[in-house]
């Protein structure tokens, strides 16, 4: 059997109907979309296009979207973008933000802003008595994903945003996994500012985009040729953008197969693994969760051992245990459901795509199993269980 | 990031197990942290090991790791064995990146453990500090 990708929440193959279309934009229509002469009306032409279709797909006004160098940047230009030309104040974000969110609340916490982490219950949907009593009078903005890498839950985001904007702040929201995978439209998820990127819906890496409600007063990050309408400086991305058009094109026509084909072959994984597989929990909401996500703890084993055994099957997934991200602590998304750490360590995430089949996941529901207990026959904490 | 002899450690590991009736029993690490190393030995004629079995809850590297020091160890005596370190396990192994240091001390602390716990169940408690003179071990975090 050839190698099977279920990794899709870290990425996604590029779409070759993606790779079609920003390939004249390497050598052949190669200008520079700021340039007046055909080589550049043409690029601006191609750039303006593909921000029509990325609009149009969130229910937003063209000069509503600024292009961005992925997620990452998109996130940063909003938390630090909306807040730079103000007095410090107070920031609230959810405790199961992506790094982009977290590291970026952070950094501004080291300039003076207060923030303030909005637990999450067992399934990983934020706290609302929490959310609603973390407000003040100086909150000036929060940031809640739509949903999240790790585990998948889909977050209330219309609610959360309804509440903050009672309380007068800006909503911001990283959308990186969800746009591509689920209905998003900015209006009625009434928010301010949404992230998005093209890798995570089988575009290109290094491009993503901000959506900004018009009105909204942001400051940007990069200084220079006041391209992106003066809130991202850098000569355009095109053959990245114009990828990035099309691929969210493709994945929100693919959407109403792709979708319930994801969700049967998800819940067919899921319940094979809590069948056949013992001490398993699966982590995140039963049914709130990204269409292609499973994720679970393993107990007893290490998630970078379970990854490797099942990359060297054939089998490409994700691990939150410490070693496997590279840090100290294991994913502080699955702790913050409330999982022991001893357990997070045993985090599997599998997540699919549209390219996957029901013969790749009955073939891992296959592969699975020995490999846990072989794991566990070698792990000195399963003897004591 | 592995190397392939580290791969190759993980994949096929050597000497898991435990072993019925050990001599010494030695287990380092915390599963809060993610990794424990339990090791046991069989102890013949003149202190020399004669068998090295061990359980590891933990990352690519800390099997591999626990893999490799049993594979080193076994014909030493304990005091050859005892001068093992994490640093030469890992070297054996053609390096460890770095941010996996940490986790490849393990398994000669286990054994040290399980040599002092020979040692101690055979009377011979004097002589621990001389024969587990202690090995230059790799820099850890601060949190582990």
């Amino acid at each position: 059997m050839k190698p099977v990708y279920f990794d899709h929440a870290a990425t996604t193959p590029v779409d070759p109907r993606v790779f079609e279309a920003m390939t004249p934009f390497f050598c052949e229509r190669f200008g520079n979309p700021s340039e007046p002469h055909r080589l550049g009306r043409e690029a601006r032409s191609a750039v303006d296009q593909a921000r029509a279709r990325v609009a149009a797909l969130l229910g937003a006004g063209e000069n509503e979207i600024v292009f961005t160098a992925g997620g990452t940047e998109a996130d940063n230009l909003a938390l630090f973008g909306s807040l730079a030309r103000l007095q410090p104040g107070h920031l609230v974000v959810s405790a199961v933000e992506h790094p982009a969110v977290m590291e970026a609340a952070r950094a501004l916490n080291g300039r003076g802003w207060d923030v303030d982490y909005v637990p999450v219950d067992g399934d990983g949907v934020v706290d609302r008595e929490a959310y609603r009593a973390a407000f003040r009078d100086d909150t000036r903005l929060v940031s809640v994903m739509t949903a999240n890498n790790v585990v998948g839950t889909v977050q209330p985001v219309a609610e959360l945003a309804r509440i903050a904007h009672q309380k007068g702040a800006l909503f911001h929201t990283d959308a990186v996994q969800a746009v591509g995978s689920l209905p998003v439209d900015v209006d009625e998820l009434g928010v301010d500012m949404l992230s998005l990127s093209g890798h995570k819906l089988h575009g290109p890496k290094g491009v993503g985009a901000l959506y900004v409600r018009r009105g909204t007063r942001l400051q940007p990050l990069l200084h220079g040729g006041g391209q992106e309408r003066r809130l991202r400086s850098g000569t355009e991305n095109v053959p990245g953008i114009v990828g990035l058009g099309v691929a969210m094109t493709l994945a929100c026509e693919a959407m109403p197969e792709v979708r319930p084909r994801l969700e049967r072959l998800r819940d067919r994984l899921v319940a094979g693994v809590l069948a056949r597989v013992p001490e398993v929990t699966l982590l995140g909401h039963p049914t709130d969760r990204l269409p292609g996500n499973a994720a679970f703890a393993v107990r007893y084993v290490e998630g970078e051992s379970l990854l490797l055994r099942l990359d060297a099957r054939g089998f490409t997934v994700s691990s939150g245990s410490a070693c496997a991200a590279g840090s100290d602590e294991p994913s502080p998304v699955v702790q913050a459901l409330g999982v022991r750490p001893e357990d997070a360590h045993g985090s599997l995430r599998v997540s699919l795509g549209r390219e996957n089949t029901e013969e790749e996941v009955d073939a891992f529901l296959d592969a699975l199993p020995p490999i846990v207990d072989e794991l566990r026959r070698m792990s000195p904490l399963y003897a004591k269980r | 990031m592995y190397t392939d002899l580290v791969l190759d450690h993980f994949t096929n590991p050597r000497n898991v197990g435990e072993i019925e009736e050990a001599d010494g029993v030695g287990e380092v690490g915390n599963p809060v942290c993610g990794d424990v190393t339990r090791i046991s030995i069989a102890v013949g004629e003149g202190d020399v090991i004669t068998d090295v079995k061990f359980k590891t809850f933990g990352c690519g590297a800390a099997v591999a790791t626990s893999s490799m020091l049993t594979e080193m160890v076994v014909g030493k005596s304990l005091r050859e064995a005892a001068d093992v370190s994490n640093v030469a396990v890992a070297e054996a192994l053609g390096g460890l990146p770095p941010k996996k240091m940490h986790c490849s001390n393990l398994a000669a602390d286990a054994l040290q453990a399980a040599i002092r716990d020979y040692l101690l169940r055979s009377g011979r408690e004097a002589e621990i500090d001389e024969i587990l003179a202690s090995p230059p071990k790799a820099p850890e975090p601060s949190s582990h």
